[in-house]
């Protein structure tokens, strides 16, 4: 019983250690779920050993070496992969597309949302739940057509062609809005008689206290953006990021895995980074935002 | 303030139904307009991200079907050809028919296949995760890990593991066991590749999500059914699963559009194949769909009316799933 009592997950430690109806749960059992707990952690972080192990193995080693400890490592695949032009030029792209997608972003969805929370004008609820109806539709039927578009109006293989349609999602619009028909409205009204305008109190106001919001929704755009694999794949040919990148090294190098493996870290090392510094708070957005977008 | 809280708090009647209809109409708290304010402040506020919604979303939306009604592709613009690729796509004589069918029958497979095995596994994991121990916020960590990679990187990790060629899976098997199926050339194992890694790759999250909703629970509940003597099992079947009910519908429904969308892997991995006459053993529909539309001859108007079918099917099965799993409460 104790155990399903438990609140201490948020500060990791237990809660209480009486032994009260917990017998079951000690000694043997309590080591058995210890070790059901490591073979499964093994299971997720042991094919990212394998995948780096890999990648310090240059060309045939791959093949000669089979163990997980390098008997030779080196970083001659990642010196083969940054001496290739395309290579930098998808990681450039992926790091300017993710980081300029996400402030775009955050900048007009907080806009949008604040007007949808706050101010009340004709067709806004038309509006809204026009954004609310193509949360439903799945976006492969948008494939065709938004290649098409992009393609006639002449961004096909750009930089603005791998942005557009992230910055055209409308989770983001969604969540802030809730955010801000969460905050108390007096705030806002005391900076209205103080003679702000609408923007001024969005900006000064409203805007400040939505921080922990903000970077919620950084956090998931970014990882959107960074790991966007299916458009991209259709929509770049020489100017791609690094997923989709890594299709194409994968299909000129089938022969030589370690270089691609290397490209695969890569791709997952600024991520993982991402993710170990702000480990507790992603998966905490995760679990409060429940959509992933 | 989130979904979670949405589908959670205390909203009795209305599924879905009440949950848009909350989030398009709101709380009707202070919304009035200020006097003296000018009629088209709101507008600009949602200018900029309405722009670019009406151009990437809105208008592709019609662009779409337009473009399925004829005949075109990459490369030109065809004539008008009326309903001929949706009646091709349902005659079974047509040589359109088997390809794309197969590929949805591979994609349903793997919805059906996937599904219960990614939803309970997740709440085995959070139940695991649910316990008194110490350390489990690392472990929690540590399982979501993968979740926050590409698609692509999944996919490259696993054709690895899986290579016939030392990948690390065949090279363990035959050393422990003399003999490695061809993992990802013959099937069954290719699909069992294909299920490992989207296992490895999104069971974090319905995990994170299913615990979130367990530690919702209150600890009363659990407290008077251990007084009445339930045991463990019994107060997980009748207290855990019961309030988990609202978030488990929310895990499925998205975890059932997910498995839809399977592509990255099988593209990465086995290319959909071990090839057959119908075009692939384990090529589901999306990467049908990308191989008309962008591959080969880029028929872009058969692949728009495929796309479109496919999102027929998609939303129907949503709401069947919608109505199964919430009716089923009151």
């Amino acid at each position: 019983m104790a155990t399903t009592l438990d609140r201490g997950i948020a500060k990791d430690q237990p809660v209480e250690l009486s032994t009260a109806g917990t017998g079951r749960r000690g000694g043997v059992g309590r080591v058995l779920m210890y070790v059901l707990l490591f073979v499964i952690a093994a299971f997720f972080v042991l094919p990212l050993v394998v995948v780096v192990s890999a990648s310090l193995k240059f060309s045939a080693e791959i093949f000669t070496d089979p163990g997980i400890l390098p008997a030779d490592p080196g970083f001659e695949n990642y010196a083969a992969l940054f001496a290739r032009a395309e290579f930098l030029t998808w990681f450039r792209n992926s790091a300017i597309v993710s980081i300029f997608g996400t402030f775009v972003t955050l900048a007009i969805t907080s806009l949008s949302a604040y007007a949808f929370a706050r101010i009340d004008f004709p067709f806004k609820n038309l509006l809204f739940g026009l954004m609310i109806t193509t949360l439903v539709l799945p976006s492969v039927m948008f494939l065709v057509p938004q290649f098409k578009l992009i393609g006639d109006v002449g961004l096909y293989d750009t930089l603005p062609a791998l942005v557009l349609p992230g910055l055209a999602g409308v989770f983001g619009v969604f969540f802030m809005r809730q955010f801000f028909l969460g905050l108390p409205v007096e705030l806002e009204e005391a900076a209205y008689v103080d003679g702000a305008s609408r923007l001024r109190t969005f900006m000064s106001v409203a805007l400040p206290l939505a921080g922990p919001a903000l970077a919620t929704l950084a956090v998931i755009t970014f990882l959107a953006f960074w790991n966007d694999y299916l458009w991209p794949q259709i929509i770049c040919q020489d100017n791609c990021t690094l997923p989709a990148g890594l299709r194409l090294l994968q299909r000129q190098y089938t022969g030589d895995p370690g270089l691609v493996m290397a490209g695969a870290t890569v791709a997952a090392i600024p991520v993982l980074i991402f993710y170990l510094v702000l480990q507790r708070y992603i998966v905490q957005s995760v679990a409060s935002s429940g959509i992933k977008g | 303030m989130s979904s979670i809280a949405a589908a959670t708090g205390g909203r009795p009647r209305g599924g879905v139904a009440g949950l848009l209809n909350r989030l398009a109409w709101g709380s009707g708290k202070d919304r009035r307009r200020r006097i003296g304010e000018s009629p088209i402040t709101p507008y600009l506020f949602i200018l900029p991200h309405f722009a670019i919604f009406s151009a990437m979303v809105l208008f592709p939306f019609f662009l779409g079907i337009w473009i399925s009604l004829h005949d075109s592709t990459a490369l030109r613009d065809g004539p008008f050809v009326g309903l001929r690729w949706y009646q091709q796509l349902f005659d079974p004589s047509s040589f359109l028919f088997p390809r794309f069918w197969n590929s949805v029958w591979n994609t349903i497979i793997f919805v059906v296949i996937s599904t219960p095995l990614l939803i309970g596994f997740g709440l085995a994991l959070a139940v695991l995760l649910n316990q008194r121990l110490r350390g489990r916020n690392i472990f929690r960590a540590v399982y979501f890990v993968p979740w926050t990679l590409s698609v692509s990187v999944v996919g490259l990790t696993w054709w690895w593991m899986f290579n016939g060629n030392a990948g690390f899976v065949t090279l363990f098997m035959t050393d422990t066991l003399g003999w490695s199926p061809n993992w990802l050339a013959t099937n069954p194992w290719a699909w069992i590749t294909i299920l490992i890694a989207t296992l490895w790759w999104t069971i974090g999250f319905n995990t994170i999500i299913l615990l979130a909703g367990m530690q919702a629970i209150s600890a009363d509940l659990y407290e008077a059914a251990s007084i009445d003597g339930a045991s463990k099992w019994q107060q997980f079947k009748s207290i855990t699963l019961p309030s988990l009910r609202p978030i488990l519908l929310l895990v499925i429904t998205l975890q059932v559009i997910a498995s839809f969308q399977l592509v990255g892997q099988p593209q990465l991995m086995t290319g959909g194949g071990p090839p057959s006459e119908l075009g692939g053993e384990t090529a589901p529909v999306l990467l049908h769909v990308l191989n008309t539309g962008f591959g080969g001859r880029r028929e872009l108007s058969l692949a728009a009316a495929m796309a479109l079918i496919v999102a027929a099917i998609m939303i129907v099965v949503s709401i069947v799933n919608f109505r199964l799993f919430s009716s089923e409460r009151s």
